[in-house]
């Protein structure tokens, strides 16, 4: 049975019909252009070497003095003489203000790994609240100790 | 050698023993350092400074400017040739200024740039081995402070590169103590050269010689200063 395996086609005037035309072109041109991208790599040489490692360094280098000293931008105006510049300086204070908060706001906020340890404890003591009394201890914390099964015993014969 | 930040090194000298940064196990090498191989040289005389938590530089005092990648520099426009003006900053070589790195400016609207003119612009390429580039506008696309110095009055002073550092550094009120006083607007390069510009040029000299002549002073003394030109100035 060799057409069990073989993927099932569409019939030859399903496939001339026009909306299956699209499908058919842009097939083609696949395989055309998978075709030419297998004749250029033939083409291309490969040097079989093992991969060049990378030189780490353990220093980097900082070429400048503004990282190093903290300084600041090098345009000033005082007193109302050149508002353009006097605007960007007011700018950047916004920025650095707004940096120094973030960063305050980080620190004593919850991050978010803490904030997802904390629920997860919370979950399990939520739950108890909202669950059935009889469910209250299957749910509590403490590893419950499992009950025997009740067997039908078979009544002794005198 | 966490023992020498703080002293004096001199060129030659071989440091070692750096703290690294506990993230990246990486030490940052800041002006006057040079990885020589495995060793790490010191190639300015001066103190070694170091910041948490992996910076280690050279504060020296010099003159000579080395242009860095990223610092903001007073130029002076020595050429203009097609596309590009050539403009000095101090450097070994003349810095390349492209006419198109100016706000709003495109290939028919070229920027109004004359030979001799002062532009405060940014470094944008900078290494030993290439000419440096300038340009004169931020990322995105406006001038930012950057550009052409306007030509009607002001006066540049050459200083020293220590000096133009203290003045930005940002535990020095030189420029806030004297803005207080008198209304004057500024450009300082990180070339060692600053610009200044008062409403007359009595004010504008008295500032370039307060800002000049701070270079050894510290922030009382300055205040003190100051306040003696200011004097001066109103005719007690």
């Amino acid at each position: 049975m060799a057409n069990d395996t073989e993927k099932p086609k569409l019939s030859k005037n399903l496939m001339q019909m026009k909306f299956m035309q699209r499908k058919q072109q842009s097939d083609d041109r696949e395989k055309l252009e998978e075709e030419e991208q297998r004749v250029i790599d033939e083409e291309h040489w490969v040097l079989d070497i093992p991969e060049l490692k990378k030189l780490e360094s353990r220093y980097e280098v900082i070429d400048s003095f503004v990282p190093c000293e903290g300084l600041k931008y090098g345009r000033f105006s005082f007193q109302g003489f050149n508002p353009a510049i006097e605007k960007i300086a007011k700018s950047f204070e916004v920025a650095k203000e707004e940096e120094a908060s973030e960063a305050k706001e980080k620190e004593e906020s919850v991050s978010d790994d803490e904030m997802a340890r904390r629920y997860e404890a919370i979950v399990g003591t939520i739950q108890k609240k909202f669950g059935k009394k009889r469910h209250r201890n299957s749910t509590g914390d403490e590893p419950q100790v499992k009950k025997k099964k009740k067997k039908f015993l078979k009544p002794k014969e005198d | 050698m966490a023992d020498s930040v703080g002293k004096v090194v001199i060129p030659g000298d071989i440091l070692s023993e750096f703290r690294a940064s506990e993230k990246t196990s990486k030490v940052a090498l800041g002006p006057g350092l040079r990885q020589e191989g495995e060793e790490v040289l010191v190639t300015k005389g001066g103190i070694l400074r170091h910041k948490e938590p992996n910076l280690y530089w050279i504060d020296c005092h010099q003159r000579r400017y080395i242009p860095a990648k990223g610092e903001d520099v007073i130029g002076i426009v020595t050429v203009k040739s097609g596309d590009v003006y050539r403009v000095d900053i101090g450097a070994t070589q003349p810095a390349t200024l492209s006419y198109l790195a100016f706000e709003g400016a495109t290939k028919r609207n070229r920027p109004n740039v004359k030979v001799g003119d002062l532009v405060f612009a940014k470094l944008l390429v900078a290494n030993k081995d290439m000419e440096p580039e300038l340009v004169c506008i931020d990322s995105g696309g406006h001038s930012s402070g950057y550009g052409v110095i306007p030509a009607d009055g002001g006066f540049m002073v050459h200083t020293s590169l220590n000096l133009v550092r203290k003045i930005l550094s940002p535990n020095c009120d030189i420029l806030k103590f004297l803005g207080k006083n008198v209304p004057f607007e500024t450009a300082v390069g990180m070339n060692g050269r600053i610009w200044v510009k008062a409403k007359t040029p009595k004010d504008t000299i008295v500032v370039a010689n307060a800002i000049a002549s701070s270079e050894h002073m510290t922030n009382a003394q300055i205040r003190t200063m100051i306040r003696q030109l200011l004097d001066k100035l109103s005719g007690f």
